[in-house]
């Protein structure tokens, strides 16, 4: 970052990692928006099964807590990569976003496999009202960790080659914001979705 | 290969036919002349790819202009239907084509000129009235544009390929679901909505970055101008509830895309809970759009007034007043619902709350004028229009907000009254305000005065003729959207007045294109060679008129609010610091590249082109990517560049 201290007329166009870093947090605030929308959808629906199975019927717990243990796991060790890029360790910050990678891999096909069952049990979108927001809700959720995963790949490419300079710090700290983000709204869908879905 | 695109899409009656071949004839004229003019490579290096504010301001405005036209177009039409369909006589528009119309009018106006002016005025002027060579992230900018741009394109594509909504500009469900509503129309719509809602949104995040991160040295948010204030709550309410609207319309294209169940009347699904996502975005919305037209009168009043705003403190707890409550108030568009008296009784008694803050606004500009030395130039006229038309569909408002009298007033004829008079004389003639006292600043030429007045009494009374009427027809029992009535009810009288209201807002707008033209060709007799037509009181009249492209060759530093009257009061001294070199961000073709895949995006997936959708969706990523990994997006100004660009203005003042 450059130090503007010494100009008697300070550039703002200077500053990049904090007007980045800022914007990131609203663009933030903006998809929790998002999501917030569709947990209201889900909540005015939850109870319209319409015949179907409700939630206690086709939640696999087990499997909910795995995922949600690798996501929290997954937004710790980006936690690690940001702690690592900003302390300018090239290989700390790779490796842990590398592990950050793997972890979100995991994550995201024990998600394809829950979605893979509940089609092939006749429990699609399809089905009822409930299931449709309960696909939609976590899938956009899903839809956030493969563009979380693809980013990864995206940012990891510059900082192999060149090291970490200020714009990759800054992309490596929304990155980060991001994982963190993932996991906060799973610990959302974790609550009031598998949580509350017992007495429904 | 080409989905359900076929031939059958390029059939319609000979009334589309005009409106789609004049419109193809004009973009080939276009076209044309700018081959003849070669000026593709000035239109490419100097506008598309431009991350400069204040061309993409320019921009919005032009995108808005022609789409002004197309929406007004729409409008005249529905007036002559309904001031000709009565008794036997059903008209020149079959029922589908009405349906239509009175669809893409809505979206157009909202969507496209409401928002699009807004956006364009915020874009010309924030960043130069709080100090700033630029918004926070210029390509950003750059993309919301294009991706505003690519929303736009769909309703004029639909003129030729297919058909557009006829559901209304809100689309309601179960009308709007795929069982009712088979056809590509209201694909189109939630495609067009969709993409240039993510524009806002992106815009919403930008500007609020600018205000917070880019303000010059001495400008503490006390000191910032109201304009800037107003823009600030807008992008507050942009950022809360654009996101309702992207989610909102991504649910029912679900409903219609995959077979999903949210506001299907069958499997559960729960229709009105579309109209509370949608207006809990809409309301909102409403403020979006006038928020900046208080910011632009609070501007105008103080400068033709000659007196520092009246105010100043009460203004800003005002807008932010509205700003909250815009938020709990959406269920006044639906009392009828049926929500019950305590939920109605709240939503009502918050809407009349609403006339409190804007009171309040009403007469600090009032009093502004009080004691001033009022000049009664082209956007003062708009002001007092617009006290006059705002106050009394305000009113009209507060009339409505009463649940048990909504509930007779409701989806009638008073309805629409009520919101053309707020938003045609709220937003509207608060853009023209702003377009005629801003014109200069980045034209370097004042609008002719004596045409603008004549456009404005053409609006202002072709207004009142067009939509007094429909306040009456609207307690006599005429609901909106009728193609066709029974001559016995006696409302034939009223459409045929209100149609004559439309014709003097039609002459309105012909002065307005002369009065465009005539300043052009007259440029020279009325050109703004001070910078500073207005004797004005906020930064952006201290740089040149047009403002070279880095705004400021010292980034100002401000001591006091209205910065500009108080250097002015202390004396502006003659520059004598040593120029330095201005960092600046460099033009990219990337956010036109993702706005145009965008558009290929959504028009693949109303026709259910799979293929083509997966290859924009590509395009999109790909652009995106590539701007990622660009080195050197900005550049630096040399000093000498600066003081010859400077010294060149000099030169010009004397």
């Amino acid at each position: 970052m450059k130090d503007s201290t010494h100009e008697p007329y300070p550039d703002p166009h200077h500053g990049h990692y904090s007007k980045t870093v800022f914007g990131f947090w609203i663009y933030l605030l903006t998809d929790f928006m998002l999501f917030a929308a569709y947990f209201a959808a889900y909540v005015v629906l939850q109870t319209s099964t319409f015949g179907g199975p409700g939630g206690k019927e086709i939640f696999n717990y087990p499997l909910v807590l795995t995922q949600t243990l690798i996501l929290l796991t997954a937004a710790f060790t980006s936690g690690i990569g940001g702690v690592f890029a900003h302390r300018r360790s090239k290989q700390g910050a790779l490796i842990s976003f590398l592990v950050t990678f793997v972890l979100g891999v995991v994550f995201l096909s024990l998600q394809i496999s829950d979605y893979h069952h509940l089609i092939a049990t006749g429990n699609s979108w399809e089905r009822s009202a409930f299931l449709t927001a309960y696909f939609n809700l976590v899938g956009l959720h899903t839809i956030h960790i493969v563009f979380g995963l693809c980013w990864i790949i995206v940012f990891l490419i510059p900082l192999c080659r060149e090291g970490i300079t200020e714009i990759i710090l800054t992309r490596l700290s929304c990155l980060r914001m991001f994982w963190q983000f993932l996991a906060i709204v799973w610990i959302f869908i974790f609550t009031i979705v598998y949580l509350a879905g017992v007495n429904v | 290969m080409l989905g359900r695109l076929t031939a059958e899409a390029l059939k319609h009656d000979w009334i589309e036919y005009l409106a789609g071949v004049s419109m193809i004839l004009g973009g080939i004229a276009l076209v044309a002349l700018l081959t003849h003019k070669k000026k593709w490579g000035w239109l490419w290096k100097e506008w598309i790819t431009s991350v400069d504010h204040k061309k993409i301001g320019i921009m919005y405005i032009v995108v808005s202009f022609i789409m002004l036209v197309k929406g007004l177009i729409d409008a005249f039409m529905m007036r002559a239907q309904q001031a000709f369909a009565c008794g036997d006589s059903m008209g020149y528009l079959g029922a589908e084509h009405f349906q239509q119309i009175f669809t893409a009018h809505g979206v157009t106006m909202i969507f496209f000129v409401g928002m699009g002016v807004m956006f364009g005025v915020i874009n010309l002027i924030l960043p130069l009235q709080i100090g700033a060579r630029d918004v926070a992230f210029p390509f950003l900018n750059n993309l919301s544009f294009w991706l505003f741009s690519a929303g736009s394109l769909y309703i004029l594509v639909s003129l030729v390929i297919g058909v557009f909504a006829g559901t209304g500009w809100t689309s309601y469900p179960p009308l709007a679901s795929l069982k009712y509503s088979p056809g590509v129309g209201v694909d189109y719509w939630l495609w067009s909505i969709q993409i240039s809602g993510v524009g806002s949104l992106l815009s919403g995040v930008n500007f609020f970055v600018t205000i917070l991160k880019m303000r010059c040295k001495g400008m503490s948010l006390r000191r910032m101008p109201i304009f800037v204030w107003a823009t600030f709550a807008t992008v507050i309410l942009v950022i809360f509830a654009f996101p309702i609207l992207t989610a909102v319309v991504g649910m029912l294209s679900s409903d219609r895309l995959f077979g999903s169940h949210f506001f299907t009347s069958e499997a559960g699904g729960n229709p009105m809970m579309y109209i509370n996502l949608i207006w809990a975005w809409g309301h909102p919305e409403v403020y979006i759009l006038i928020l900046p037209a208080f910011g632009i009168f609070s501007e105008v009043v103080p400068v033709f007034s000659q007196k520092r705003l009246f105010g100043y403190t009460s203004m800003v707890w005002a807008i932010f007043a509205i700003c909250f409550l815009s938020f709990i108030v959406w269920l006044h568009h639906f009392f009828t619902m049926g929500a019950g008296p305590n939920v109605n009784a709240f939503f009502g008694i918050m809407t009349m709350i609403i006339a409190v803050p804007t009171g309040v606004k009403v007469f600090n500009w009032l009093f502004t004028m009080v004691q001033g030395r009022v000049i009664f130039s082209t956007p003062m006229l708009w002001f007092i229009g617009f006290i006059v038309t705002f106050t009394v569909g305000g009113m009209a408002g507060v009339i409505m907000a009463i649940p048990a009298v909504d509930f007779q007033l409701h989806n009638s004829l008073f309805l629409i009254a009520h919101f053309h008079t707020v938003i045609i004389g709220g937003v509207l003639f608060g853009f023209f305000a702003g377009y005629s006292y801003w014109f200069p600043k980045f034209f370097g030429f004042t609008l002719d005065e004596k045409l603008g007045k004549y456009a404005f009494w053409c609006w202002f009374f072709g207004f009142l003729i067009a939509f007094v009427p429909l306040y009456i027809l609207g307690l006599m029992g005429a609901t909106r959207r009728l193609d066709h009535y029974a001559a016995d009810l006696g409302w034939q009288p009223l459409f045929v007045i209100a149609s004559l209201g439309a014709v003097l807002i039609a002459i309105g707008v012909g002065f307005q294109v002369w009065q465009l033209l005539a300043s052009i060709k007259n440029s020279k007799h009325h050109r703004d060679i001070t910078g500073d037509p207005w004797n004005g009181r906020t930064l952006e009249w201290s740089t040149t008129s047009p403002p070279p492209f880095y705004n400021y060759a010292f980034i100002p530093e401000v001591h006091e609010r209205d910065a500009f009257w108080a250097m002015k009061q202390a004396g502006i001294e003659a520059e004598t610091r040593k120029y330095r070199e201005i960092h600046m961000p460099k033009n990219t073709a990337a956010g036109f590249y993702v706005g145009l895949a965008s558009f290929v995006f959504g028009f693949a997936i109303v026709w259910y082109i799979w293929w083509l959708a997966a290859l924009s969706f590509i395009g999109i990523l790909v652009a995106l990517i590539a701007r990622i990994y660009q080195k050197e997006v900005d550049y630096h100004v040399s000093a000498q560049e600066v003081a010859y660009i400077e010294s060149q203005s000099k030169a010009k003042l004397s």
